[in-house]
């Protein structure tokens, strides 16, 4: 609560919601900043896809050994920017640099094509050749890199090995279970010892209790990984365990990015703040007050001023029927619009000045003779709240 | 959607301790989504689906009934007959004699390397249709596609207006290197090639299509050349594919008559295929035609059955 107020973290140009990029100026990146700023970057990249009807503009740099996720609704423009990254779909603008090496770089029409990139990638449904054994799967990739048949194959056992599937080597994918199959598609783009490891939702396609497991063995390889990997996923859980540092992804441009817990406790868009399960306004502040545009106040912890969030977790609301005899200033009629079990306790979706959600214990909703459409009164302590510079 | 993530978000911010077991359960059963969780009701409505209309359960109309059998007898009938007529007791003799061996010999030998022309052209041709934006693709394969509906004679014709000593193409091959195509054994199995090539590039295009592309962009990220992944992924995958084109193929080119006998003449040994050798043993020798006829039977039989996963198997 009390944790100094950062300016926001890592990219230079983090962005406001509803606004643009501010280096979409014409002209690209200016190379000077780009080189201060990735001195110690294995990857440097600016992609920019332009389409009919979507465009993706997004700057991404790593350090060797860093994985970032790239997270995001469905249609952001995640799985665009991981086939860019893999050279199966051409940029329109931008630059890609891995290692130093430029890799792209449509302005010198410079596209160096998917085979020849230090480049592993896993696939969403893995996309194992069902015609080869597992082993021959992870072989490929030596194979054709030149390596001789029997090296290959020995490179490919103790890849397996690896994975904990070397009684497996001969097996086709298809006899492979799930997590297996993940293990297999893994090591198959390890093998290839890429400089870049790109992961396309790489537990979506698993049941829930084998996820559990495949993603504590993905973190595992991930922190033994010593180059650049990017994994792309609409899961918050996913992207927070295994990534160092997320960059959420909407309408084909960065919204924000930093470290799992910076994202999480000060999130800058809904999207964000629904995954991470707060309510989330964003207002004008003048010293421990925050007004709403619709002219809202609320009373936070924190002395701010100008344009900033406000976050609360649905458990710092309180509710009544009859308006309460306290000093809160946080204070707002509202009316239940929706009540759902979650776990053990409720949450009450609440309409009104401010809409929010509430959590409360089922006895408390029995007390209150809370449902839809009840008029109730809503209080949020500012000690709870957690007030940010937008 | 909204009571998921917020539900998932809650045990997020309830605590670390939690975090993995009560995420995951949310989250699980909306990946899962596309498969158990929606699974009972689709199953559920075939089955209603399947009650309503079961094929056995309502009597088949007779004015539908009638034509099916008679036109069923009509295709059958004919085969029936060649059974029955056969002269199974001199047959050994029929089939054993040299002109019969000739005939079958140069069939076989020429069938089987008019496919293998097939393939060595028709599958790149299949690939490039399936996996290019070449300009004019549908051009391209509407003519590739004309040889299955032109009538054989007119293919045999425009290959020697083409191939002939006094073609286009065969007037400069004879003059540049002294080769004649027309009424040579190779004449045979180019007629047969013209004829036979685009089954197999239909059927291969169709496996191309089915055939996920994105395996190939997998092998591209593990450093195959598209040469390579066409080779060792794309290949193997449509195996089945190119097995059943050529074998259509084989048939096709096995039974040709029209292209044959316009562009390859009728030389016994040399050009006379089986299908000529029946026309013509029709005429000084019956028995022998259908002795010739069975044998031709016998191995579309046998083709069909070669073929019956990809054929029969469908209910």
């Amino acid at each position: 609560m009390n944790s100094p107020h950062r300016t926001s973290p890592t990219t230079p140009d983090t962005t406001t919601p509803g606004t643009t990029t501010p280096d979409t100026a014409p002209g690209g990146t200016p190379p000077a900043v780009t080189a201060a700023a990735t001195a110690g970057a294995a990857l440097d990249a600016r992609l920019r896809v332009d389409r009919a009807a979507f465009a993706l503009d997004l700057a991404l740099a790593a350090a060797p050994g860093e994985v970032v996720a790239l997270l995001g609704p469905n249609g952001a423009g995640k799985s665009t920017a991981l086939r860019a990254l893999a050279g199966l779909l051409p940029l329109t603008g931008g630059h890609l640099r891995l290692d130093g090496r430029v890799l792209e770089d449509p302005a010198r029409r410079l596209h160096t094509p998917a085979e020849q990139r230090p480049v592993g990638v896993v696939f969403q449904d893995y996309l194992l050749f069902p015609h080869l054994s597992a082993l021959d799967n992870v072989a490929f990739g030596p194979r054709c890199q030149g390596r001789p048949r029997r090296e290959a194959r020995a490179e490919a056992a103790a890849w397996l090995e690896r994975m904990g599937l070397a009684e497996y080597a001969s097996v086709r994918p298809g006899r492979l279970s799930g997590g297996q199959a993940q293990r297999v598609a893994l090591a198959r783009a390890l093998a290839v010892r890429p400089r870049l490891l790109l992961l396309d939702e790489p537990l979506a396609a698993l049941d829930a209790r084998t996820r559990l497991d495949v993603r504590a063995q993905l973190r595992r390889h991930l922190a033994d990984f010593e180059a650049v990997a990017v994994l792309v996923t609409h899961d918050p859980l996913d992207a927070m365990v295994l990534a160092d540092r997320l960059v959420v992804i909407e309408d084909g441009h960065e919204v924000q990015s930093g470290s799992p817990a910076e994202v999480a406790r000060r999130p800058r868009t809904d999207y964000i703040a629904r995954l991470v399960g707060l309510n989330l306004y964003r207002g004008r502040a003048e010293g421990t007050r925050v007004t709403l545009p619709d002219g809202t106040v609320l009373t936070t912890a924190e002395e701010l001023s100008g344009p900033a969030f406000v976050a609360f977790p649905p458990s710092a609301v309180t509710l009544y029927r009859e308006r309460p005899q306290s000093s809160a200033r946080n204070l707002w009629q509202a009316e239940v619009t929706g009540l759902d079990l979650h776990g053990d306790q409720v949450r009450a979706e609440l309409s009104g000045a401010l809409p929010m959600a509430a959590d409360l214990t089922p006895a408390a909703v029995a007390e209150l003779g809370l449902a839809p459409g009840t008029a109730v009164w809503a209080s949020v302590k500012a000690t709870q709240t957690h007030a940010y510079p937008a | 959607m909204k009571d998921r993530t917020t539900a998932r978000g809650r045990s997020r911010t309830t605590g670390p301790g939690r975090d993995g077991v009560a995420g995951a359960g949310p989250d699980g059963a909306n990946e899962a989504s596309a498969g158990p969780a929606t699974a009972p009701p689709r199953r559920r409505g075939t089955r209603l689906r399947g009650t309503r209309r079961h094929p056995g359960s309502q009597r088949v109309p007779v004015t539908l009934l009638l034509p099916a059998l008679l036109g069923l007898a009509f295709l059958v009938l004919p085969l029936i007959g060649l059974l029955v007529r056969a002269p199974w007791s001199g047959l050994s003799e029929q089939l054993t004699s040299s002109a019969v061996w000739d005939a079958l010999r140069l069939s076989l030998i020429c069938a089987t390397a008019a496919t293998g022309v097939s393939l060595v052209l028709g599958v790149p041709l299949a690939w490039l249709l399936a996996r290019t934006e070449l300009p004019g693709r549908r051009l391209i394969r509407a003519l590739v596609t004309l040889p299955l509906v032109l009538p054989p004679v007119v293919g045999g014709v425009a290959l020697l207006l083409v191939l002939g000593r006094r073609g286009i193409v065969g007037s400069w091959l004879d003059s540049a290197f002294g080769i004649t195509l027309p009424f040579t054994t190779t004449g045979v199995v180019i007629a047969e090639t013209f004829v036979a090539m685009p089954f197999l590039v239909i059927s291969v295009e169709g496996a191309l299509r089915a055939a996920d592309p994105r395996f190939e962009e997998a092998a591209a990220t593990l450093g195959a050349s598209r040469l390579t992944a066409f080779r060792r992924v794309t290949l193997p995958m449509i195996a089945p594919g190119i097995a059943a084109g050529a074998v259509l193929a084989w048939a096709r080119a096995l039974g040709e008559f029209g292209a044959t006998i316009t562009f390859a003449g009728n030389f016994p040994g040399r050009t006379q295929t089986m299908p000529l050798a029946v026309y013509l043993a029709m005429e000084s020798d019956p028995e022998a035609a259908i002795a010739l006829s069975l044998v031709l039977l016998v191995v579309s039989v046998a083709v069909l059955v070669g073929l019956r996963d990809r054929w029969m198997s469908t209910p």
